[in-house]
């Protein structure tokens, strides 16, 4: 009987994506082949199989990027009425939703997170966030009282692999509603999705320049920092590389927004509904492998409820579907590379070194690709790597408290402040906690929301600025006196 | 009991994809689970021994469809099922305690139960008195839960319903089965049918989640149904794969787990003789009964 | 017989005190010993701010108001004392007027920066602003309107304040001082060091307790500054000397977004 009730597979069809054998970088509205001559492949985690081969862009093709960003910014863009950029952006952001699906498979391909996410959450919040911007894009005096804003340039934009696409849309959308051009560099393990993009902005007509796509690992984007002709720097990923470019741009007077790491604290109290406290810990942790700057890596919970929080914990960890990220009944997909996966299971091992004790569910994983099990570690004391570091995978500490204020002291004990969870059914509560938790998103009562209405960005080391809303416009606009 | 998230999980749940063998099995299950009902004031004995008839042997086309679990009933058409189902697995279920609305004496309340018990119920499906749980007599209506469970005592199954369209918020409906299952409820039901919201998706997971939690804190058993409104197929499903989900195999089973409902019964026959043939089908080719 | 005046000795000013260097040094400047503030007095000023911080920014804005204003009616009492130190034309008044601007700010800003967020589901969802913590500032010149213009946008936001003043001209940020200690401003909440900035602001920039950094007075070490500034991802900020704005309290601001579900 147990096997009839196992779901059987049902995957996405992934004919529905045509990827090509090799791709140039996407400059001047047209792709052209590298300078650099180079190129590296880039690979489908689950299976390990290449995908295709892409361009490593290096200085003379970082600056052949920037000299047509450059030219579209002076020639067209800047000079467009603002209600015109609108409906480029809107145009945009229907497209993403005519092709939705094919964006949804791709990313799943390229980076091996779950069906279900990139069509449900990834795909979806990326058109959303054109749509919502391009709104903006002829009201930016209302968003700015008593100045006239004015675009600032050009603008280079660095982002992370956990959400290709939807961190391109969260860096594109603004910039362009503001009437800057940019130069967007994809991860370098997930550039698949932003080179479609491309096939997004022809069928949209953008001038060409307008939007430049150039891919490469660390060295192309520290191309980018470093060049003069680049007016702003937005860059999402590593706290360690954000230092180094916000010291990069010192004394440069170039504009910076920085997107970096969390080490967030998802706190539940013992009034909490602890059903849905406990999805809201799985999608905290779980949530795309744990690839997530706000993922809810450490889990404070009162004592009064340990015992019964971890049982259905660990109850609920047993029904999540490792395996292919194409299956639509995936909960768990790959890790995104070899790197990270050695990355995770080192730090993994560090805690069981420690002394923390592990709990992983009983899990069959695919032989080929990079897999790691959802994991718990409980017995964390604050002071282990795994409750300092972040892990970037699918890897929970749980630590206890006996009062709010223990909370809110461990929990604010970190360099980090980009985000922090709280579960209680008290109201009062709720808002003391979200007072005095030192950190730019707090979910209360529920975990992982985005929207392209609600900034989103980190206190101290989690980085500065932040992005949706119309304080994500302040990123991409100078503010003279009216 | 967080709304959002419930619901949002829920919804997630409700997405979870099912094909070929597990479909099939599921729909096979979702026969074996049913409690097929009617509860209109036409009813008449014609009508039960025809539906009891369907129940027994839901395609006669098809000798490896198996029978329903139950047919749920009025109280006065218990001795019409009672007779037809003689001899088969198919239990008789009654409803009782002034249903729907539960708004009788309890006197006459606890009658009514005896009477169908004494006419060869096997199965009572009782009313919670919504009136006295929502102005806070939470005692009250436990004890007569506890009243109509002595009468029931070996000879009938206790399912109660707490019509959790009525109750207004999950907690409550946690709260309602809570006091359900400690007077003794062999299932929690979610609702009569007859009220304007019926069983939902977040709300039969909130129910999963006490006879979960009870049966973790104490190891009894305690049985689910759901009913009213559940007419298609992929709605049976959509409840089964919560079941699995948050109680696992174990109840995955008619012991365990049921669904009440009339128009359902023909919508899986359809699934699954598409299934088996790969063709659409028309409902000119299954019986109204 | 002329009276001999009672010289006023310049101080640095932590934690509500004025104590001298506990390097015991001082330097001349405009004809006075000012103390020369080591890179001690500097970190002691950081703790003193960083735990006077804690009720600051809980303070209800409406009371951070009225400790400003405070300020100014301080500040306008020693209006003859300030104008001998700052002696620009209008500097002093223009000084006070900015400082009252800045305290109607105190319980708008909020308002003005934060506000509800219509997500699409069943959430409701708010940004408010936070202080974004310790601020070491240069102060710019002219001494005591770019001090003034630079230090109220913080402190109206809830942070508190390291202050290098200006070395050419110090004086007049002690007399400032000599205000804030008289206006109810919480001990720590702005904390005053002269000295040399050469020896004082790295020190600031690279404090990893510091959360940001107004480099407005900053001349040809910004550069230098900023860099160490990225060790623990300081928000660097570089204004203007004489300017009174929303956007510069709002520089100062951390926002915070809160999500919760709406449901029954």
């Amino acid at each position: 009987m147990a096997t009839a009730w196992d779901y059987a597979p049902a995957p996405e069809a992934r004919d529905i994506v045509r990827i090509q054998e090799r791709y140039g970088l996407f400059i001047g509205g047209k792709f052209v082949e590298p300078f650099s001559g180079e190129r590296y492949t880039t690979i489908d985690p689950a299976r390990e199989a290449p995908l295709s081969e892409v361009a490593q862009a290096n200085k003379a093709d970082v600056d052949r990027a920037v000299k047509a960003a450059r030219g579209a910014f002076e020639g067209t863009w800047s000079k467009l009425r603002p209600s015109e950029r609108a409906k480029y952006l809107f145009r945009i952001a229907r497209l993403l939703q005519e092709r939705s699906r094919e964006f949804a498979v791709l990313e799943s391909l390229n980076g091996g997170k779950p069906i279900r996410e990139s069509r449900d959450v990834d795909v979806p919040l990326a058109a959303a966030h054109f749509f919502y911007y391009a709104g903006w894009a002829d009201k930016l005096e209302y968003a700015f009282p008593n100045r006239r804003p004015r675009p600032i340039g050009v603008a280079g934009q660095i982002i992370p692999w956990n959400f290709p696409l939807l961190m391109l849309a969260w860096k594109i959308a603004p910039a362009l509603a503001a009437g800057n051009t940019v130069i967007l560099k994809p991860a370098e393990t997930t550039p698949l999705s932003a080179l479609l993009f491309c096939d997004v902005l022809r069928q949209a007509e953008l001038p060409p320049g307008v939007v430049n796509i150039v891919t490469g690992d660390g060295r192309t984007g520290a191309e980018i920092v470093a060049h003069p002709g680049v007016d702003k720097i937005a860059f999402t990923g590593s706290t360690e590389v954000g230092k180094a470019i916000q010291r990069t741009l010192a004394g440069t007077g170039k504009r910076l927004t920085l997107e970096l790491g969390g080490k967030a604290a998802n706190i539940v109290f013992d009034d909490a509904p602890l059903d849905q406290a406990v999805e809201g810990i799985i999608n905290g942790i779980y949530f795309n492998q744990g690839h997530v700057c706000c993922a809810g890596s450490r889990l404070f919970v009162q004592e009064s409820i340990y015992e019964a929080t971890i049982a259905k914990l660990k109850r609920r960890m047993r029904t999540l579907r490792v395996g292919d990220p194409l299956d639509k009944n995936t909960d768990v997909g790959a890790i995104n590379s070899k790197q990270q996966l050695e990355k995770i299971a080192s730090l993994v091992q560090s805690g069981v070194d420690e002394g923390a004790e592990i709990y992983q569910p009983p899990c069959k994983l695919p032989e080929r690709g990079y897999w790691f099990v959802p994991t718990v570690f409980t017995n964390v004391a604050q002071s282990y790597r795994i409750a300092q570091e972040e892990i970037f995978g699918p890897v929970l500490s749980v630590l206890t408290f006996r009062t709010p204020d223990e909370a809110i002291e461990k929990a604010n004990n970190t360099p980090y402040g980009l985000s922090a969870g709280v579960w209680t059914e008290k109201g009062s509560r709720i808002l003391a906690m979200a007072q005095r938790l030192r950190a730019g998103v707090i979910w209360a009562n529920t975990y992982n929301r985005f929207d392209p209405a609600s900034p989103f960005g980190g206190y101290k080391e989690s980085g500065f600025g932040r992005e949706g809303g119309r304080h994500g416009l302040e990123a991409y606009v100078a503010l003279d006196d009216a | 009991m967080d709304a959002v998230a419930l619901e949002e999980r829920a919804d997630v749940l409700s997405k979870r994809s099912i094909k070929r063998e597990s479909k099939l099995f599921a729909l096979d299950l979702a026969i074996r689970m049913m409690d097929l009902t009617t509860l209109e004031g036409a009813d008449t004995p014609g009508k039960v021994t025809a539906l009891s008839s369907k129940g027994i042997r839901p395609d006669p086309t098809d000798p490896s469809v198996p029978s329903v679990a139950a047919i749920c009933i009025y109280p006065n058409l218990v001795p019409y099922a009672i007779e037809r189902t003689r001899g088969t697995d198919v239990k008789v279920a009654a409803v009782a305690t002034a249903f729907p609305s539960g708004q009788s004496p309890l006197e006459i309340k606890l009658d009514e139960a005896r009477w169908v018990v004494e006419a060869g119920a096997h199965e009572v499906d009782m009313v919670i008195d919504r009136g006295a749980f929502l102005s806070g007599r939470y005692a009250q209506v436990y004890d007569e839960i506890v009243r109509v469970k002595e009468i029931c005592g070996d000879r009938a199954h206790l399912k109660v319903i707490i019509e959790t369209g009525e109750l207004g918020t999950y907690d409550n409906v946690r709260r309602a089965s809570l006091l359900a299952i400690a007077g003794g409820a062999d299932f929690i039901k979610t609702s009569t049918g007859k009220a304007a919201t019926n069983a939902t998706l977040p709300v039969a997971l909130c129910m999963l989640e006490v006879i979960r939690d009870v049966h973790e804190e104490t190891g009894r058993v305690v049985g689910m149904k759901v009913a009213g409104g559940i007419r298609q197929s992929k709605q049976a499903v959509q409840f089964l794969v919560q079941v699995h989900e948050t109680l696992g195999l174990a109840w995955l089973t008619p012991d365990r787990y049921r669904i009440g409902a009339s128009t359902l019964l023909n919508d899986v026959l359809m699934q699954i003789r598409k299934e088996r043939t790969g063709r659409y089908q028309s409902p000119d080719y299954f019986t109204v009964d | 017989m002329s009276r001999l005046p009672v010289q006023k000795t310049y101080k640095l000013f932590i934690g509500g005190a004025f104590p001298r260097s506990e390097s015991g040094r001082t330097l001349v400047a405009e004809g006075a010993n000012v103390a020369r503030a080591s890179r001690k007095d500097l970190r002691d000023a950081v703790r003193i701010a960083r735990q006077a911080g804690v009720s600051w920014a809980k303070a209800t804005a409406y009371n951070r108001g009225q400790v400003l204003y405070r300020v100014a009616e301080m500040m306008e009492a020693r209006r003859s004392e300030l104008a001998a130190l700052a002696p620009r034309k209008n500097e002093v008044d223009r000084a006070i007027d900015r400082v009252v601007w800045y305290a109607g700010w105190a319980d708008k800003i909020a308002q003005i920066v934060g506000g509800a967020n219509p997500v699409a589901g069943p959430y409701f969802n708010f940004t408010v602003p936070e202080p974004t913590g310790v601020t070491g500032i240069l102060a710019p010149e002219p001494p005591l309107l770019g001090l003034v213009s630079r230090l109220a946008p913080v402190i109206v936001g809830g942070n508190t304040a390291v202050v290098i003043a200006s070395e050419a001209h110090p004086l007049v940020a002690i007399e400032l001082a000599e205000c804030l200690a008289t206006a109810d401003v919480p001990p720590g909440v702005v904390n005053i060091l002269t000295g040399l900035r050469k020896e004082l602001a790295p020190v600031l920039a690279s404090h990893m307790d510091v959360s940001a950094l107004d480099l407005t007075g900053g001349d040809g070490d910004v550069a230098e500054l900023e860099r160490l500034a990225a060790e623990n991802v300081k928000r660097v900020v570089r204004g203007r000397a004489d300017g009174q704005s929303p956007y510069d309290i709002a520089a100062f601001l951390e926002l915070k977004t809160v999500w919760h579900p709406i449901g029954m």
